[in-house]
Protein backbone atom coordinates (compact mmCIF):
# COMPACT_ATOMS: atom_id res chain seq x y z
CA UNK A 1 0.00 0.00 0.00
CA UNK A 2 1.56 3.44 -1.23
CA UNK A 3 1.09 6.95 0.10
CA UNK A 4 -2.56 8.40 -0.90
CA UNK A 5 -3.91 5.37 -2.01
CA UNK A 6 -7.49 5.43 -2.80
CA UNK A 7 -9.15 1.95 -1.94
CA UNK A 8 -12.51 0.46 -0.84
CA UNK A 9 -12.08 -2.31 1.41
CA UNK A 10 -14.24 -5.21 1.71
CA UNK A 11 -16.44 -4.93 5.10
CA UNK A 12 -15.67 -7.79 6.58
CA UNK A 13 -11.92 -7.54 6.06
CA UNK A 14 -12.37 -4.36 7.17
CA UNK A 15 -14.04 -5.39 10.78
CA UNK A 16 -12.01 -8.52 11.15
CA UNK A 17 -8.19 -6.64 10.62
CA UNK A 18 -9.32 -3.25 12.43
CA UNK A 19 -8.61 -1.54 9.30
CA UNK A 20 -11.30 1.73 8.34
CA UNK A 21 -13.49 1.17 6.04
CA UNK A 22 -13.10 4.04 2.99
CA UNK A 23 -16.55 5.12 2.57
CA UNK A 24 -18.46 2.17 2.11
CA UNK A 25 -21.89 3.99 2.75
CA UNK A 26 -21.73 6.05 -0.57
CA UNK A 27 -19.43 4.18 -1.87
CA UNK A 28 -17.42 6.72 -2.49
CA UNK A 29 -13.59 6.41 -1.76
CA UNK A 30 -11.90 9.27 0.27
CA UNK A 31 -8.11 9.46 0.25
CA UNK A 32 -6.03 8.07 3.17
CA UNK A 33 -3.77 9.62 5.33
CA UNK A 34 -2.52 7.52 8.78
CA UNK A 35 -1.88 4.26 7.71
CA UNK A 36 -0.96 2.52 11.06
CA UNK A 37 0.40 -1.60 10.65
CA UNK A 38 1.10 -3.80 13.58
CA UNK A 39 1.63 -0.87 16.17
CA UNK A 40 2.40 -2.47 19.34
CA UNK A 41 3.22 -0.41 22.66
CA UNK A 42 4.47 -1.93 25.46
CA UNK A 43 5.53 0.52 28.90
CA UNK A 44 7.67 -1.02 30.83
CA UNK A 45 5.98 -4.89 31.25
CA UNK A 46 2.60 -3.82 30.39
CA UNK A 47 1.38 -4.20 26.47
CA UNK A 48 -1.18 -1.35 26.23
CA UNK A 49 -1.51 -1.16 22.37
CA UNK A 50 -1.68 -4.92 20.73
CA UNK A 51 -1.45 -4.98 16.99
CA UNK A 52 -3.13 -2.29 16.36
CA UNK A 53 -4.11 -1.94 12.26
CA UNK A 54 -6.07 1.53 11.45
CA UNK A 55 -6.28 3.38 8.24
CA UNK A 56 -7.37 6.92 9.10
CA UNK A 57 -9.19 8.78 5.80
CA UNK A 58 -8.48 12.55 5.02
CA UNK A 59 -9.94 15.55 5.78
CA UNK A 60 -12.32 13.72 8.54
CA UNK A 61 -12.75 13.35 11.81
CA UNK A 62 -12.24 10.39 13.32
CA UNK A 63 -13.09 9.84 16.87
CA UNK A 64 -11.13 7.22 19.03
CA UNK A 65 -13.79 5.59 21.83
CA UNK A 66 -13.56 3.26 24.53
CA UNK A 67 -13.22 2.54 28.36
CA UNK A 68 -10.45 4.63 30.40
CA UNK A 69 -7.36 2.45 29.96
CA UNK A 70 -8.05 1.43 26.97
CA UNK A 71 -4.99 2.98 24.89
CA UNK A 72 -6.81 5.74 23.57
CA UNK A 73 -4.04 8.39 24.27
CA UNK A 74 -1.04 5.77 24.24
CA UNK A 75 -2.29 5.47 20.82
CA UNK A 76 -2.62 9.55 20.02
CA UNK A 77 0.80 9.79 21.49
CA UNK A 78 2.02 7.57 19.03
CA UNK A 79 1.12 9.90 16.00
CA UNK A 80 3.47 12.57 17.12
CA UNK A 81 6.06 11.08 18.77
CA UNK A 82 5.53 12.02 22.20
CA UNK A 83 6.48 8.51 23.27
CA UNK A 84 9.90 9.40 22.38
CA UNK A 85 10.13 11.22 25.59
CA UNK A 86 9.89 8.45 28.08
CA UNK A 87 12.06 5.64 27.99
CA UNK A 88 9.79 2.97 29.63
CA UNK A 89 7.79 2.91 26.26
CA UNK A 90 8.69 0.43 23.32
CA UNK A 91 7.19 1.04 20.31
CA UNK A 92 7.03 -1.67 17.04
CA UNK A 93 4.83 -1.50 14.03
CA UNK A 94 5.06 1.48 11.61
CA UNK A 95 3.00 4.51 11.15
CA UNK A 96 2.63 5.84 7.65
CA UNK A 97 2.31 9.17 7.06
CA UNK A 98 1.57 10.10 3.59
CA UNK A 99 3.51 6.75 2.78
CA UNK A 100 6.20 7.62 5.04
CA UNK A 101 6.94 5.61 8.35
CA UNK A 102 7.51 8.05 11.13
CA UNK A 103 8.91 5.47 13.13
CA UNK A 104 11.67 5.34 10.31
CA UNK A 105 15.44 5.74 11.14
CA UNK A 106 15.21 9.16 8.66
CA UNK A 107 12.75 10.29 10.62
CA UNK A 108 13.08 14.06 11.84
CA UNK A 109 10.50 13.98 15.13
CA UNK A 110 10.59 17.68 14.79
CA UNK A 111 8.96 17.94 11.17
CA UNK A 112 7.01 14.84 12.06
CA UNK A 113 5.21 17.12 15.59
CA UNK A 114 4.77 20.00 13.44
CA UNK A 115 2.31 18.18 10.92
CA UNK A 116 0.33 16.96 14.18
CA UNK A 117 -1.05 20.31 15.89
CA UNK A 118 -1.83 19.04 19.42
CA UNK A 119 -4.96 19.65 21.37
CA UNK A 120 -4.49 18.80 24.89
CA UNK A 121 -6.83 17.71 27.48
CA UNK A 122 -6.60 21.00 29.74
CA UNK A 123 -5.72 24.28 28.13
CA UNK A 124 -2.49 24.91 28.63
CA UNK A 125 -1.38 28.36 27.40
CA UNK A 126 2.59 29.15 27.19
CA UNK A 127 3.74 31.95 30.11
CA UNK A 128 3.52 34.72 28.00
CA UNK A 129 1.17 37.25 25.90
CA UNK A 130 -1.89 35.75 24.00
CA UNK A 131 -0.23 36.93 20.67
CA UNK A 132 3.21 35.39 22.10
CA UNK A 133 1.15 32.37 22.61
CA UNK A 134 -0.14 32.21 18.34
CA UNK A 135 3.42 33.98 17.20
CA UNK A 136 5.21 31.26 18.96
CA UNK A 137 5.05 28.18 16.76
CA UNK A 138 5.57 30.54 13.43
CA UNK A 139 8.65 32.26 15.45
CA UNK A 140 10.78 28.92 16.36
CA UNK A 141 10.00 27.38 12.66
CA UNK A 142 11.49 30.67 11.84
CA UNK A 143 8.88 33.53 10.74
CA UNK A 144 10.30 36.37 12.03
CA UNK A 145 9.13 39.45 9.98
CA UNK A 146 6.86 41.49 12.59
CA UNK A 147 4.51 41.98 9.96
CA UNK A 148 3.94 38.60 8.26
CA UNK A 149 3.81 37.18 12.20
CA UNK A 150 1.00 40.19 13.09
CA UNK A 151 -1.45 38.12 10.04
CA UNK A 152 -0.41 35.38 11.12
CA UNK A 153 -1.59 35.92 14.36
CA UNK A 154 -4.76 37.64 13.68
CA UNK A 155 -5.50 35.08 10.89
CA UNK A 156 -5.67 32.50 13.21
CA UNK A 157 -7.75 34.39 15.96
CA UNK A 158 -10.15 35.03 13.49
CA UNK A 159 -10.12 31.45 12.58
CA UNK A 160 -11.15 30.01 15.71
CA UNK A 161 -13.27 32.75 16.53
CA UNK A 162 -11.16 34.58 19.35
CA UNK A 163 -10.43 37.60 17.56
CA UNK A 164 -13.40 39.57 18.26
CA UNK A 165 -12.90 38.44 22.09
CA UNK A 166 -9.48 39.84 22.47
CA UNK A 167 -8.63 42.25 20.00
CA UNK A 168 -7.99 44.59 22.48
CA UNK A 169 -6.17 43.03 24.83
CA UNK A 170 -3.80 40.89 22.70
CA UNK A 171 -0.61 41.81 24.93
CA UNK A 172 -1.79 40.27 28.15
CA UNK A 173 -1.24 37.26 29.47
CA UNK A 174 -2.83 34.55 27.85
CA UNK A 175 -3.78 32.88 31.62
CA UNK A 176 -6.25 35.67 32.08
CA UNK A 177 -8.67 34.01 29.32
CA UNK A 178 -11.28 31.77 29.89
CA UNK A 179 -10.45 28.20 30.51
CA UNK A 180 -12.98 27.95 26.85
CA UNK A 181 -10.77 30.77 25.52
CA UNK A 182 -7.63 28.86 26.30
CA UNK A 183 -8.57 26.14 24.72
CA UNK A 184 -9.32 28.17 21.59
CA UNK A 185 -5.82 29.56 22.12
CA UNK A 186 -4.61 26.34 22.19
CA UNK A 187 -6.41 25.41 19.10
CA UNK A 188 -5.10 29.06 17.24
CA UNK A 189 -1.67 28.16 18.37
CA UNK A 190 -1.52 24.87 17.05
CA UNK A 191 -2.80 25.44 13.47
CA UNK A 192 -0.61 28.39 13.59
CA UNK A 193 2.12 26.06 12.65
CA UNK A 194 0.35 25.07 9.92
CA UNK A 195 0.14 20.66 10.60
CA UNK A 196 -1.70 18.98 8.12
CA UNK A 197 -3.45 16.53 10.67
CA UNK A 198 -5.04 17.85 14.47
CA UNK A 199 -5.04 15.70 17.11
CA UNK A 200 -7.04 16.54 20.40
CA UNK A 201 -7.13 14.29 23.75
CA UNK A 202 -10.65 15.08 25.14
CA UNK A 203 -9.90 18.25 24.27
CA UNK A 204 -13.30 19.47 25.57
CA UNK A 205 -13.88 17.24 28.85
CA UNK A 206 -12.42 20.55 30.78
CA UNK A 207 -14.29 22.56 29.03
CA UNK A 208 -18.21 24.43 30.09
CA UNK A 209 -21.23 23.11 27.65
CA UNK A 210 -20.97 26.28 25.17
CA UNK A 211 -17.13 26.13 24.96
CA UNK A 212 -17.16 22.31 23.80
CA UNK A 213 -19.73 23.58 21.42
CA UNK A 214 -17.92 25.82 19.76
CA UNK A 215 -14.89 23.56 19.60
CA UNK A 216 -16.81 20.96 18.36
CA UNK A 217 -18.24 23.80 15.49
CA UNK A 218 -14.45 24.27 14.90
CA UNK A 219 -13.84 20.59 14.39
CA UNK A 220 -16.22 20.15 11.82
CA UNK A 221 -15.13 23.67 10.16
CA UNK A 222 -11.58 22.25 10.13
CA UNK A 223 -11.83 19.08 8.35
CA UNK A 224 -12.32 20.94 5.12
CA UNK A 225 -8.78 21.74 5.63
CA UNK A 226 -7.52 18.92 8.01
CA UNK A 227 -7.38 15.41 9.36
CA UNK A 228 -8.67 15.42 12.82
CA UNK A 229 -8.02 12.65 14.93
CA UNK A 230 -10.29 12.49 18.50
CA UNK A 231 -9.99 10.88 21.26
CA UNK A 232 -13.21 10.96 23.22
CA UNK A 233 -15.36 10.09 26.23
CA UNK A 234 -18.06 11.04 25.23
CA UNK A 235 -20.35 8.99 22.87
CA UNK A 236 -22.64 11.96 22.18
CA UNK A 237 -20.09 14.30 20.85
CA UNK A 238 -18.42 11.25 18.74
CA UNK A 239 -21.99 10.92 17.46
CA UNK A 240 -21.92 14.49 16.89
CA UNK A 241 -18.86 15.40 15.23
CA UNK A 242 -17.33 12.12 13.95
CA UNK A 243 -17.20 10.75 10.54
CA UNK A 244 -15.45 7.52 11.77
CA UNK A 245 -15.59 5.71 15.18
CA UNK A 246 -12.83 3.66 16.19
CA UNK A 247 -14.03 1.72 19.50
CA UNK A 248 -10.72 0.72 21.34
CA UNK A 249 -11.01 -2.07 24.18
CA UNK A 250 -7.39 -3.39 26.38
CA UNK A 251 -5.55 -2.03 24.20
CA UNK A 252 -7.13 -3.76 20.70
CA UNK A 253 -9.41 -2.04 18.04
CA UNK A 254 -12.43 -4.26 18.42
CA UNK A 255 -14.79 -2.27 15.53
CA UNK A 256 -14.13 0.70 13.48
CA UNK A 257 -16.79 1.80 11.61
CA UNK A 258 -18.57 4.82 9.56
CA UNK A 259 -20.64 6.48 12.71
CA UNK A 260 -24.39 5.71 12.05
CA UNK A 261 -23.53 2.42 10.99
CA UNK A 262 -21.18 2.08 14.37
CA UNK A 263 -24.31 3.29 16.08
CA UNK A 264 -26.69 1.83 14.45
CA UNK A 265 -25.69 -0.98 13.79
CA UNK A 266 -22.45 -2.57 15.36
CA UNK A 267 -21.15 -5.68 14.69
CA UNK A 268 -19.10 -6.78 17.34
CA UNK A 269 -21.03 -8.05 20.91
CA UNK A 270 -18.34 -6.15 22.80
CA UNK A 271 -19.53 -2.62 20.93
CA UNK A 272 -23.32 -3.30 21.48
CA UNK A 273 -22.18 -3.63 25.40
CA UNK A 274 -20.57 -0.43 25.59
CA UNK A 275 -22.76 1.28 23.94
CA UNK A 276 -25.55 0.17 25.98
CA UNK A 277 -23.73 1.31 29.06
CA UNK A 278 -22.91 -2.13 30.09
CA UNK A 279 -19.55 -0.80 30.78
CA UNK A 280 -17.14 2.59 30.47
CA UNK B 1 -16.62 8.33 74.67
CA UNK B 2 -14.71 7.95 71.04
CA UNK B 3 -16.31 11.22 70.17
CA UNK B 4 -14.82 13.01 73.32
CA UNK B 5 -11.14 11.45 72.98
CA UNK B 6 -11.36 12.23 69.26
CA UNK B 7 -12.13 16.04 70.05
CA UNK B 8 -9.27 16.25 72.79
CA UNK B 9 -7.03 14.28 69.97
CA UNK B 10 -7.82 17.16 67.37
CA UNK B 11 -7.46 19.93 70.12
CA UNK B 12 -4.43 19.27 71.98
CA UNK B 13 -2.59 18.77 67.91
CA UNK B 14 -4.07 22.25 67.83
CA UNK B 15 -2.45 23.32 70.34
CA UNK B 16 0.77 21.84 69.66
CA UNK B 17 0.97 23.61 66.55
CA UNK B 18 0.15 26.79 67.38
CA UNK B 19 2.76 26.68 69.98
CA UNK B 20 5.03 25.80 67.55
CA UNK B 21 4.26 28.54 65.41
CA UNK B 22 4.62 30.67 68.33
CA UNK B 23 7.93 29.56 69.51
CA UNK B 24 9.38 29.94 65.54
CA UNK B 25 8.00 33.58 65.23
CA UNK B 26 9.56 34.38 68.93
CA UNK B 27 12.78 32.86 68.03
CA UNK B 28 13.16 35.05 65.36
CA UNK B 29 11.67 38.17 67.08
CA UNK B 30 14.31 37.62 70.11
CA UNK B 31 17.22 37.28 67.24
CA UNK B 32 16.17 40.80 65.50
CA UNK B 33 15.53 42.23 69.03
CA UNK B 34 19.34 41.60 70.75
CA UNK B 35 20.50 42.38 67.37
CA UNK B 36 18.52 45.71 67.16
CA UNK B 37 18.84 46.88 70.73
CA UNK B 38 21.93 46.26 71.06
CA UNK B 39 23.41 47.76 67.69
CA UNK B 40 20.61 50.61 66.75
CA UNK B 41 22.40 53.60 69.22
CA UNK B 42 25.61 52.22 66.70
CA UNK B 43 24.22 52.46 63.61
CA UNK B 44 24.78 55.47 61.94
CA UNK B 45 25.76 56.62 58.31
CA UNK B 46 29.00 56.57 59.10
CA UNK B 47 29.01 52.70 59.80
CA UNK B 48 27.76 52.42 56.12
CA UNK B 49 29.06 54.75 53.97
CA UNK B 50 32.62 54.63 55.53
CA UNK B 51 35.75 52.67 55.43
CA UNK B 52 37.26 51.44 58.75
CA UNK B 53 39.94 53.72 59.43
CA UNK B 54 42.92 53.75 61.92
CA UNK B 55 42.31 52.27 65.01
CA UNK B 56 38.09 51.21 64.29
CA UNK B 57 38.56 47.89 66.35
CA UNK B 58 39.60 49.92 68.81
CA UNK B 59 36.62 52.18 68.88
CA UNK B 60 37.92 55.15 66.83
CA UNK B 61 35.94 56.31 63.46
CA UNK B 62 35.34 54.34 60.44
CA UNK B 63 32.15 52.44 59.02
CA UNK B 64 32.07 48.92 57.16
CA UNK B 65 31.86 49.83 53.99
CA UNK B 66 34.51 47.66 52.92
CA UNK B 67 32.75 44.60 54.27
CA UNK B 68 29.21 45.13 52.93
CA UNK B 69 30.60 45.89 49.13
CA UNK B 70 32.85 43.20 49.91
CA UNK B 71 29.75 40.71 51.14
CA UNK B 72 27.94 42.05 47.63
CA UNK B 73 30.65 41.52 45.24
CA UNK B 74 31.42 38.12 46.78
CA UNK B 75 27.69 37.35 46.56
CA UNK B 76 27.07 38.64 43.29
CA UNK B 77 29.79 36.89 41.67
CA UNK B 78 29.28 33.39 43.12
CA UNK B 79 25.44 33.57 42.15
CA UNK B 80 26.56 34.46 38.75
CA UNK B 81 28.31 31.71 39.06
CA UNK B 82 25.79 29.25 40.11
CA UNK B 83 22.97 29.91 38.69
CA UNK B 84 25.58 29.46 34.94
CA UNK B 85 25.99 25.81 36.33
CA UNK B 86 23.25 24.83 38.28
CA UNK B 87 19.88 25.49 36.16
CA UNK B 88 22.22 23.91 32.53
CA UNK B 89 21.92 20.66 35.27
CA UNK B 90 18.87 21.00 36.46
CA UNK B 91 17.40 21.60 32.83
CA UNK B 92 18.89 18.77 31.95
CA UNK B 93 18.12 15.99 34.60
CA UNK B 94 14.62 17.35 34.04
CA UNK B 95 13.82 17.84 30.61
CA UNK B 96 16.35 16.07 28.51
CA UNK B 97 17.39 12.81 30.84
CA UNK B 98 14.45 10.09 30.57
CA UNK B 99 12.52 9.70 33.69
CA UNK B 100 13.82 7.79 36.40
CA UNK B 101 17.38 7.81 34.11
CA UNK B 102 19.70 6.51 36.58
CA UNK B 103 22.57 9.34 35.99
CA UNK B 104 19.84 12.45 36.93
CA UNK B 105 19.43 10.20 40.23
CA UNK B 106 22.49 9.91 40.80
CA UNK B 107 22.95 13.85 39.88
CA UNK B 108 20.03 14.25 42.75
CA UNK B 109 22.37 11.92 45.15
CA UNK B 110 25.34 14.06 44.44
CA UNK B 111 23.68 17.23 44.88
CA UNK B 112 22.22 16.00 48.08
CA UNK B 113 25.27 15.24 49.57
CA UNK B 114 26.69 18.30 48.86
CA UNK B 115 23.87 20.28 50.05
CA UNK B 116 25.00 18.72 53.47
CA UNK B 117 28.42 19.54 53.52
CA UNK B 118 29.37 22.19 56.47
CA UNK B 119 30.38 25.45 55.03
CA UNK B 120 33.99 25.00 56.64
CA UNK B 121 34.65 22.19 54.65
CA UNK B 122 33.93 24.30 51.35
CA UNK B 123 36.12 26.56 52.89
CA UNK B 124 38.88 24.01 53.78
CA UNK B 125 38.26 22.91 49.72
CA UNK B 126 38.71 25.96 48.98
CA UNK B 127 41.82 27.30 50.87
CA UNK B 128 43.48 23.87 49.22
CA UNK B 129 42.23 24.30 45.65
CA UNK B 130 43.80 28.39 45.79
CA UNK B 131 47.02 26.75 46.76
CA UNK B 132 47.05 24.38 44.28
CA UNK B 133 46.45 26.76 41.72
CA UNK B 134 48.70 29.34 43.24
CA UNK B 135 45.87 31.82 44.47
CA UNK B 136 46.23 33.78 47.28
CA UNK B 137 43.09 34.93 49.84
CA UNK B 138 41.07 37.03 47.07
CA UNK B 139 37.81 38.06 46.02
CA UNK B 140 37.76 34.93 43.03
CA UNK B 141 38.79 32.63 45.91
CA UNK B 142 35.79 34.21 48.09
CA UNK B 143 33.70 33.62 44.88
CA UNK B 144 34.63 30.33 43.81
CA UNK B 145 34.15 28.86 47.10
CA UNK B 146 30.76 30.75 48.08
CA UNK B 147 29.76 29.63 44.62
CA UNK B 148 30.74 26.20 45.44
CA UNK B 149 28.47 26.29 49.10
CA UNK B 150 25.53 27.57 47.08
CA UNK B 151 25.53 25.71 44.41
CA UNK B 152 23.87 22.45 45.85
CA UNK B 153 20.88 24.71 47.54
CA UNK B 154 19.86 26.26 44.24
CA UNK B 155 19.99 23.08 42.18
CA UNK B 156 18.24 21.52 44.99
CA UNK B 157 15.45 23.61 45.12
CA UNK B 158 15.47 24.45 41.40
CA UNK B 159 14.79 20.41 41.08
CA UNK B 160 12.19 20.69 43.54
CA UNK B 161 10.13 23.20 41.91
CA UNK B 162 11.06 21.93 38.16
CA UNK B 163 9.68 18.43 39.06
CA UNK B 164 6.71 20.33 40.61
CA UNK B 165 5.58 21.36 37.37
CA UNK B 166 3.31 19.60 35.09
CA UNK B 167 4.06 17.65 31.92
CA UNK B 168 1.75 19.37 29.71
CA UNK B 169 3.49 22.42 29.20
CA UNK B 170 6.31 20.39 28.20
CA UNK B 171 4.02 18.65 25.94
CA UNK B 172 2.50 21.34 24.64
CA UNK B 173 5.97 22.65 23.30
CA UNK B 174 7.20 19.58 22.25
CA UNK B 175 3.93 19.01 19.86
CA UNK B 176 4.48 22.44 18.67
CA UNK B 177 7.73 20.90 17.43
CA UNK B 178 10.04 22.82 19.60
CA UNK B 179 13.20 21.54 20.31
CA UNK B 180 14.00 20.69 24.08
CA UNK B 181 16.66 24.17 24.11
CA UNK B 182 13.40 26.37 23.01
CA UNK B 183 11.62 24.41 25.44
CA UNK B 184 13.80 25.09 28.14
CA UNK B 185 13.79 28.70 27.42
CA UNK B 186 10.34 29.10 28.06
CA UNK B 187 10.07 26.59 30.80
CA UNK B 188 12.47 28.86 32.96
CA UNK B 189 10.26 31.99 32.45
CA UNK B 190 6.88 29.77 34.05
CA UNK B 191 9.50 28.02 36.74
CA UNK B 192 10.66 32.22 37.21
CA UNK B 193 9.08 32.46 40.75
CA UNK B 194 10.63 29.36 41.69
CA UNK B 195 13.70 29.97 40.81
CA UNK B 196 14.02 33.64 42.91
CA UNK B 197 13.00 31.51 45.44
CA UNK B 198 16.03 28.99 44.89
CA UNK B 199 18.32 32.07 44.37
CA UNK B 200 16.85 34.51 47.46
CA UNK B 201 17.66 31.11 49.69
CA UNK B 202 21.08 30.71 48.29
CA UNK B 203 21.91 34.48 48.45
CA UNK B 204 20.68 34.02 52.16
CA UNK B 205 23.15 31.34 53.12
CA UNK B 206 26.22 33.19 51.21
CA UNK B 207 26.21 36.22 52.52
CA UNK B 208 25.82 35.35 55.92
CA UNK B 209 28.14 32.59 55.74
CA UNK B 210 32.01 33.25 57.47
CA UNK B 211 33.32 29.86 57.35
CA UNK B 212 34.02 29.97 53.85
CA UNK B 213 35.28 33.06 53.08
CA UNK B 214 37.60 33.38 56.23
CA UNK B 215 40.38 31.15 54.46
CA UNK B 216 39.61 32.45 50.97
CA UNK B 217 38.84 36.02 50.42
CA UNK B 218 41.06 37.07 53.21
CA UNK B 219 40.14 40.47 55.26
CA UNK B 220 40.97 43.99 54.14
CA UNK B 221 39.82 47.44 55.20
CA UNK B 222 39.53 48.16 51.86
CA UNK B 223 37.09 47.85 48.86
CA UNK B 224 38.70 45.01 46.34
CA UNK B 225 39.28 46.88 43.02
CA UNK B 226 40.53 43.60 41.02
CA UNK B 227 39.38 39.70 41.58
CA UNK B 228 42.88 39.32 42.92
CA UNK B 229 42.69 41.49 45.93
CA UNK B 230 41.51 39.86 48.99
CA UNK B 231 37.62 41.23 49.94
CA UNK B 232 36.10 41.84 53.47
CA UNK B 233 32.71 40.06 54.21
CA UNK B 234 30.38 41.12 56.74
CA UNK B 235 30.45 38.28 58.20
CA UNK B 236 34.09 38.57 58.68
CA UNK B 237 33.47 42.11 59.82
CA UNK B 238 31.00 41.01 62.54
CA UNK B 239 33.47 38.43 63.92
CA UNK B 240 36.35 40.69 64.22
CA UNK B 241 34.18 43.59 66.36
CA UNK B 242 32.92 40.92 68.42
CA UNK B 243 36.05 39.40 69.45
CA UNK B 244 36.99 42.95 70.13
CA UNK B 245 37.74 43.66 73.94
CA UNK B 246 36.37 47.48 73.39
CA UNK B 247 32.18 47.18 74.27
CA UNK B 248 31.85 50.14 71.62
CA UNK B 249 33.63 47.67 68.82
CA UNK B 250 31.20 44.69 70.07
CA UNK B 251 28.27 47.14 69.91
CA UNK B 252 29.11 48.05 65.83
CA UNK B 253 29.45 44.63 65.70
CA UNK B 254 25.35 44.30 66.29
CA UNK B 255 25.04 47.05 64.15
CA UNK B 256 26.99 45.13 61.27
CA UNK B 257 24.55 42.46 61.75
CA UNK B 258 21.06 45.02 61.06
CA UNK B 259 23.01 45.77 57.72
CA UNK B 260 23.51 42.21 56.84
CA UNK B 261 19.83 41.50 57.95
CA UNK B 262 18.66 44.57 56.18
CA UNK B 263 20.73 43.43 53.08
CA UNK B 264 19.20 40.55 53.41
CA UNK B 265 15.79 41.42 53.77
CA UNK B 266 16.13 44.70 51.06
CA UNK B 267 17.16 41.11 48.48
CA UNK B 268 14.33 39.24 49.55
CA UNK B 269 11.43 41.63 48.91
CA UNK B 270 12.87 43.17 45.67
CA UNK B 271 12.92 39.41 44.48
CA UNK B 272 9.91 38.76 45.80
CA UNK B 273 8.30 41.90 43.67
CA UNK B 274 10.14 40.53 40.49
CA UNK B 275 8.73 37.46 41.21
CA UNK B 276 5.24 38.53 41.67
CA UNK B 277 5.61 39.99 38.21
CA UNK B 278 6.58 37.56 36.72
CA UNK B 279 3.98 35.30 38.07
CA UNK B 280 1.31 37.35 36.17
CA UNK B 281 2.24 35.71 33.26
CA UNK B 282 2.76 32.40 35.03
CA UNK B 283 -0.28 29.73 34.11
Amino acid sequence: MRANDIQIVNMQEILFTGFMPDNPVAGMPVPLSIRVEHLNVHIGNQHILKDINLTIPEKRITCIIGPSGCGKSTFLKTLNRMHDETREVKIKGSIFVHGEDIYGPKVNVIDTRKKMGLLAQRPCPLPMSIYDNVAYGPRIHGLKKRKALNQTVIQYLQYVGLWDEVRGRIRTPATRLSIGQQQRLCLARGLAIEPEYILGDEATSALDPISTKKIEELFVKLKEKYTIILVTHTLRQARRIADYIVFMYLGKIIEAAPTEEFFDNPKKQLTKDYLSGSFS
Amino acid sequence: MRATIKKYEEGFFKMLMIASALIIMGVLIFIIGTIVYKGLPSLNWDMISKLPGGGFYLGKEGGVLNAIIGSLYIVAGSLMLSIFLSVPVVMYINFYLPKNSLFANITRFCFDILFGVPSIVYGAFGFALMIYLGIRASLLGGIITVAMLIMPIMMRSLDEVTRLLSRDLPDALLSLGATKYEMTKVILRQLMPGVITAVLLAVGRGIGDAATVLFTAGYTDNIPNALNQPAATLPLSIFFQLGSPVEEVQNRAYASAIILTVIILLLSFSARYFSSKFSKTKI
